[in-house]
Formats: structure tokens, sequence, C-alpha cells
């Protein structure tokens, strides 16, 4: 039986030394970060150099790296921590119609509690445009949180340019950068970005450990009261080998970061040509061009996605989809959406996404498995019946 | 998350296709919805002969068109329509909470493909009522 992984955009296999590590240093270093003896000063030493660790992929000051326990507590923390310590100033926040819901579901919290929210449209490219963006700027806007990479359709959006506009207008930008670190080049000073959310689990780290970036100089109020931890603003004692894991997880991916985006481009551009050349009626969803190295987006018509995940799961295979059926509610992904998919083509819609540990034999067989059930279950669907007894 | 019974009806569904020249065919759902379920059936003195579908759905959409083709096959027209969606679900061992409208998708096309039967045939059917596209309350979650 096959045993592979194409969802690295869900979470990514810890790799094997960063285990190791997380291991070690639970069994070894159990003091608290906070002690004054050794063995707490130990551990104090492993938050040190994280923090050093995640300040260097953004090109950050480790003072501005704030440890949470996911991607989803930073977003959290970042647009409900603005909203609040900038009330005074104003109560709009704009965001996009594509954001995790981490973001959008905060937004939406917001909503209720007397803020006012723009939700961007995206272009059939499932990108934000900048006209939309200024357009949208009022006096009283104090965020815009867009994110960096988005995580169904692996579009990058024109950070540097957004950042550019919330700069000339004084407003704070945060970004949910959880799929973009490690998969594209992230400097928050170039970029003009103030927050940034990222996560562990999903650069080949551990769940349950996160960061959000805060410039210096941004008013942060805290999240979580209690303890003098990570500055008195996320009170708690501190996930130290989880912690510890992010910054070496982190640093791994550094330094190897252009040979991995290489390869996983690589195997993406073949699996995306095939698949579009053997697959009649597919079509990829998302621009082309501005998408993360390790992203495919792929909608086949006449077909449904969960029923696809199914028969790719019995061979082995995993990969996710933005149909209806598999998130729980019964309409299909927002993302999808609002690039102006119909319900049925986004039903229809298979993500895979590649990781550094994924070969070109495990490509070859996806696209040869995959050839084989869009056949099958068209076969099957009374739409693809319909379509080729008009032909 | 699914049954046993429901990855074998999934994995080797019973009676897809079509029947050329059916007594009767019915289709419900639409594209929106993410399920759509046709059902032809084959009836010769009030006996149902044959039965096949054609499904576009989920897991539990293709499991439910399956067991309930499997179900009606040699039953009287009366017998098939005490096939309903909670005999299909418990015929399955259960479904998730939120796939148990496709159950009710499975009887529908059951019905409208009798509903197409009678109309046909110029015949009324005890106790069944026409169905409407997407009845299953797919919007009402």
């Amino acid at each position: 039986m096959n045993k592979i992984y194409f969802d690295n955009a869900a979470t990514t296999r810890i790799r094997e030394e960063v285990l190791r590590e997380m291991v070690t240093n639970l069994a070894d270093v159990y003091g608290n970060p906070s002690s004054v003896y050794k063995t707490g000063r130990e551990a104090r030493a492993l938050l040190d150099k994280a923090r050093v660790q995640v300040a260097n992929i953004l090109r950050a000051d480790a003072s501005e790296i704030f440890f949470t326990g996911s991607g989803t507590e930073a977003d959290n923390w970042a647009i409900r921590g603005i909203a609040k310590s900038y009330k005074d100033k104003g109560n709009h926040i704009i965001t996009s119609n594509i954001e995790h819901h981490a973001v959008l579901h905060t937004c939406e919290y917001l909503e209720k509690n007397g803020y006012e929210v723009t939700y961007l449209p995206v272009n059939s490219d499932g990108i934000v445009e900048i006209e939309d963006l200024k357009k949208a700027i009022r006096p009283e806007t104090i965020l815009i949180t867009i994110m960096f990479a988005n995580n169904e359709i692996g579009t990058i959006q024109p950070i540097t340019e957004i950042g550019k506009v919330a700069k000339e207008n004084g407003i704070i930008f945060h970004t949910d950068a959880v799929q973009a670190v490690g998969a594209d080049e992230i400097d928050v000073n170039a970029m003009n970005i103030d927050l940034l959310a990222l996560s562990a689990h999903k650069l080949h780290g551990p769940k349950g450990v996160g960061a959000l970036y805060v410039r210096k100089g941004v008013k942060l109020e805290p999240f979580i009261h209690g303890g003098k931890q990570e500055a008195g603003k996320r009170a708690g004692t501190e996930n130290v080998a989880g912690i510890a894991a992010l910054g070496h997880a982190v640093e791994l991916l550094q330094n190897e970061m252009q040979e991995k985006n290489e390869k996983v481009l690589n195997l993406r551009n073949m699996i995306i040509d095939e698949l579009l050349e053997k697959i009649p009626y597919s079509r990829l969803n998302g621009s082309r061009e501005h998408r993360l190295p390790g992203n495919i987006n792929i909608s086949f018509e006449f077909i449904e996605g969960e029923s696809m995940l199914l028969l790719l799961d019995m061979k082995g295979i995993a990969a996710s989809s933005g149909s209806a059926c598999t998130s729980g509610s019964l309409d299909p992904s927002h993302v999808l959406l609002a690039l102006g998919l119909s319900h049925e083509i986004a039903h229809g819609s298979l993500r895979i996404s590649i990781g550094m540990y994924n070969t070109e034999e495990e490509a070859k067989i996806l696209i040869t498995e995959l050839e084989a059930i869009v056949k099958r279950l068209r076969e099957m669907s009374p739409l693809w019946n319909d379509f080729i007894n008009k032909q | 998350m699914y049954t046993e019974k429901v990855m074998d009806h999934f994995a080797n569904p019973r009676n897809v296709g079509e029947i050329k020249g059916a007594s009767g065919i019915g289709q419900v759902g639409n594209a929106r919805c993410g399920d759509i379920m046709k059902v032809f059936l084959k009836i010769e003195n009030n006996i149902i002969e044959d039965a096949k579908f054609q499904t576009f759905g989920c897991g539990a959409a293709v499991a439910t068109s399956s067991i309930a083709t499997e179900l009606i096959i040699g039953k009287t027209i009366e017998d098939a329509l005490k096939v309903t969606n909670k005999v299909v679900t418990e015929e399955l061992d259960g479904l998730p909470p939120a796939k148990l409208h496709c159950s009710v998708l499975a009887e529908e096309a059951l019905h409208a493909a009798l509903w197409d039967y009678a109309e046909k045939n110029n015949i009324t059917i005890a106790g069944l009522k026409k169905a409407t596209e997407c009845s299953h309350g797919c919007h009402e979650h």
C-alpha cells in the first residue's frame, strides 16, 4: 500500500532531527524559563535561541517575536489586539474575502462588537487588486489584514504594494503568513509588515506552536493575562520544547529554502501540466504565476471532491478538496466561490499540496491514479452522461 | 467517519448505469447542493425488475444510491415505497449527521422515478407525492 502525502498545506510531517531534539528537550530541559536556577536558565536559553531563529527568517528583531499556541491564535491576537489598542483612532478594518477562517471569523466577531469590516474581493486569478484596497481606505481605517499566500489556491498577494499603501496612509498592516514562511522570501521591513502570523506545523515543526511578529512601536493589547511570559503580553508557562522545535525547523528551512522550493516547484509544474493535458475539462484555480511553489488547486468538471478524496485514500494518497462535503457544511469553499467559480466546479476541486518529502515517483503515481479516478467518477455522474449524450 | 458498509457500497457500487427504455426515470438534487441522483426503473406487472443509478456527489450519496437500488429490485411498487431514508440509513449502519440529507435524496430519487412511471402509464400510486428539486433541504443547514 502506498503512503503518499500530498496535503502539506494542511500540515507537514515533523522533521526527524527536530523531533529528536524536541523529545530530548522535553525530557532534559524541564525547568521553568522563569526560574533562576540552572535548568530554568537552560529553558530560557532555548526560548531566546528560537526567538532569534524565527526573527531571522522574517528579517525582524528577536524582541519583535512573540510565541503563541498556533497560527490561529496569532491571527486572533493581532486583529483583536489592534482593534482594541487603536479604538480611539477608528473602527474600520480592511481584509479580503479569501482569508483563512482564523482571520475571517475574527473580523466577523469584531463586526458584532462595533467595528466595520470591508472584505475586498479578488480577481479571477485570486489576487487582491491594489486599486480596490486604496478605494476602501477611510479616515477611520486602523488595520489592513491580508494574507501573504492563500491556503487553498496558493495565490501570493501583492504584499509589498499593500505594505506601501498601508504605510502611506498610516494604517497598521497584518498578514497571515502561515502558508508563506519558508515558501517565499519575507522581509518585514522592506515589505512594511507590522504584524505577521506563522505556525510551526506547516514548516515540518510540531503542532501547537505559532508565533506573532509585532513591529517595535506598534501597540498591542495583551492576549492572555497572567504571568510575565512573552513580555507580559501572552501569559502561561511557555511550551519550551515546542518553541525550540519551531526555531530549529525554521532555521533548517531557511538554510535550504531555495533548493527545496525549486524541487517542489518542479514537481508542481509537472503535475499541473500532466493533469491538464491528460484529463479533459479540468482547470487550475488561481494564478499560476503568483503562486506558492507547492500548491495545486485543480477542478475536474462533472464530479465531486469528496468522492475523489475517498478513492485517492483507498490508493494510499492523501489530498484535500474545497467541496462542501469535506467541510461539514453544504457550501463549497468560500475561496473558490470568490474566484467566481460555479458551485459545481468548486465541488469538483482538489488541492494537492507538495512538500519537501514528496518525490517524482509519488507524483507519477498520483497522476496515474487520479486519471483513473476521474474517469470512474465521471462514468457514474449524471452530469457527465448528460454532457456526453448532448455531444 | 463512514461505516464499513458505506465504504463498501461507495467502493463497489451496485447497479451503476442506466436502463435503456426505462419504465420510469427520476432525477433529484442539483449541482449547487453538490449532490445529484438519477434513478432508472424497469417495472413489469407492478414489480421493480431492475434499477440503475447515476450519482454526482460525495461518498454517502453514492453509497445511498447503491443500497437503495439494491433494496428495491424484485419488490412490488408498494413495498419499494417502504424503502424510506430511515431504512436506507439503517441498512448502511448509519450515516454521519452532516450526510443524512443524502439518504433523503435516495428516497426522493426513487419516488421521482415512480412518479414518472405513474405519469407515463396514467396511473396513481397510493401515498406517492411529486418530489420537488432539491427538497431535501440542502440549504437549510
